[in-house]
């Protein structure tokens, strides 16, 4: 039993041809973001065109600063990787540059989290090939 | 239609509980196996519906695997009356089987993982959400905009548990209050243990064919008197525009003027109970309120019996069972309304709605159910 109620490690993105540009910016702790060569909208996870206007897109570095849309706090989940985490914030974050992410808000107690407060990326190794952005308040 | 055994079956497969839902549904109707050339069912396997067919021993020219998540079956049945209107078959068997309790023994489903940490889903996968998170960023979003109260959505567990006390299948039945709705343990802020669902074995089935067939069997038919379905997202609760707008705001509308009545003429509602926010959600965007206000459409008993629009008459997915994907039972619950059959009937029941949702709050299936044809 007790091997079975050991943490496991957190679940690293396993990336591929269209996500790997993400990814490989994570690692290095920049929070990129596709944007479109026409409209200029951003946009992510990453598409094959903007889904705007249809156009091409690229990839940027994003500014890294956001506004929670919402959160919850995580009490139960008998998953090894996130249940020693107990209690964990997830979030979903609006990026100034537009698309809305998942999180988790980490350097703020869950109960003072707030729709609407300002938080801001850090990157967190989850392997020794992949980080993962999470955001802390400003 | 009828439902197989529930809520608890550790002696029974998968396949045995679309095996006995599919024999209580023909009995009912006063049909058999024989009598079937479609069939439709939805699971968590590729070539699902083909597996059931050769494993009821059948074989339709009329096959139906649409995953739509637990709104699977308003869909399965809205193509079944397209397919049987347009003659490609004249009767379709429909189908649903779980033993997800069984499997898991365990009661309820937080769901470690909602998602492959890979390809899109990579981009939701790898912050420890659970299935219920999901459903609690959209109430706590909700109560954001609208000042909605935990103890409002704690009225929709009340409701169904109401309901539930007279059902003497259903997994919980001893009456509950708000109450104990806020004093149960949080599993994802702001949702508490009883604003979710139970976690059930079961399974349920219905017979949909021509209005001439129909009228030779020997229970009262039910009429389909329009249907649609929709989609805002698939497994990324990041890619819902509006956390506070469910696909019902599509399906809904679209549905209700296929059918050519309002939420207004609707006598009792079937709707998918996953977490109370989903009954709240569905209301405001199915049309029975505006957005914003299922807050305060809950509150004084209107989903209950006696209310202005009972609600899952059953118990609901918060009592009575909750297999997985629970459409199927709305569509039997609201079928029973219809012929006067339910445990805690409406009376003269004319409109029922079977509104399923799916995924993480990602599908929704709309079915107008009637007493009478268009």
């Amino acid at each position: 039993m007790s091997e079975r109620r050991e943490p496991k490690p957190r679940p690293a993105p396993i990336a591929d041809p269209e996500t790997e540009p993400f990814w490989s910016a994570a690692r290095e702790g920049r929070l990129t973001v596709q944007r479109c060569t026409v409209c200029g909208a951003a946009q992510l996870y990453p598409r094959w065109r903007c889904l705007r206007c249809r156009g091409q897109v690229e990839w940027v570095d994003a500014g890294g600063g956001g506004t929670v849309y919402s959160f919850t706090v995580i009490r139960q989940n008998f998953s090894r990787s996130f249940r020693h985490l107990i209690p964990y914030v997830v979030a979903l974050v609006d990026l100034d540059e537009g698309p809305r992410v998942m999180t988790n808000l980490v350097g703020v107690e869950p109960d003072d989290v707030r729709i609407g407060m300002r938080v801001r990326v850090r990157f967190e190794p989850v392997s020794e090939e992949a980080s993962i952005p999470l955001f802390e308040p400003t | 239609m009828a439902t197989s055994d529930y809520p608890n079956l550790p002696h029974l497969s998968e396949h045995q509980v679309h095996g006995q839902a599919a024999e209580r549904a023909l009995a009912d109707a006063g049909l058999e196996f024989g009598d079937v050339d479609g069939f439709a069912t939805a699971g968590n396997f590729p070539m699902y519906a083909v597996g059931v067919c050769e494993y009821l021993g059948l074989r339709p020219h009329y096959v139906d695997d649409t995953m739509f998540g637990g709104s699977s079956f308003e869909v399965l049945v809205e193509h079944a009356a397209t397919a049987v209107e347009a003659g490609v078959c004249e009767t379709v068997l429909v189908t649903y089987g779980s033993v997800q309790l069984s499997a898991m023994g365990r009661k309820l489903g937080t769901g470690g993982g909602v998602g492959a940490p890979s390809g899109p889903m990579a981009f939701d996968a790898l912050w420890g959400n659970t299935l219920v998170g999901n459903y609690a960023l959209a109430a706590q979003r909700h109560m954001h905009e609208f000042g909605t109260k935990s103890e409002q959505l704690a009225e929709v567990a009340v409701a169904m548990r109401t309901h539930a006390t007279k059902n003497p299948q259903a997994q919980y039945s001893d009456p509950i209050t708000v109450d104990d709705v806020l004093s149960s343990r949080m599993i994802a802020d702001p949702l508490h243990l009883l604003d979710c669902c139970v976690i059930s074995d079961g399974g349920a089935a219905c017979v949909v064919t021509t209005e001439e067939r129909a009228r030779d069997l020997q229970k009262t038919p039910v009429y389909v008197l329009g249907a649609a379905h929709a989609l805002t997202h698939h497994m990324n609760i990041s890619e819902m525009p509006d956390l506070t707008v469910t696909a019902a705001a599509q399906s809904g509308p679209l549905a209700f003027r296929r059918a050519g009545v309002t939420p207004a003429d609707v006598d009792t509602l079937q709707v998918y109970d996953s977490f109370t926010i989903t009954v709240v959600l569905s209301l405001e965007d199915l049309g029975f309120c505006e957005k914003g206000d299922g807050g305060s459409f809950v509150e004084g008993g209107r989903l209950q019996i006696g209310g202005d629009l009972p609600s899952n008459t059953d118990g609901g997915g918060l009592s009575a069972c909750h297999p997985g994907m629970r459409g199927m039972f709305l569509i039997v619950e609201a079928v029973r309304q219809l012929r006067g059959e339910s445990i805690n009937q409406v009376p003269d029941a004319k409109v029922a709605v079977a509104h399923g949702t799916g995924g993480m709050l990602s599908t929704g299936a709309t079915l107008v159910l009637g007493t009478e044809g268009r």
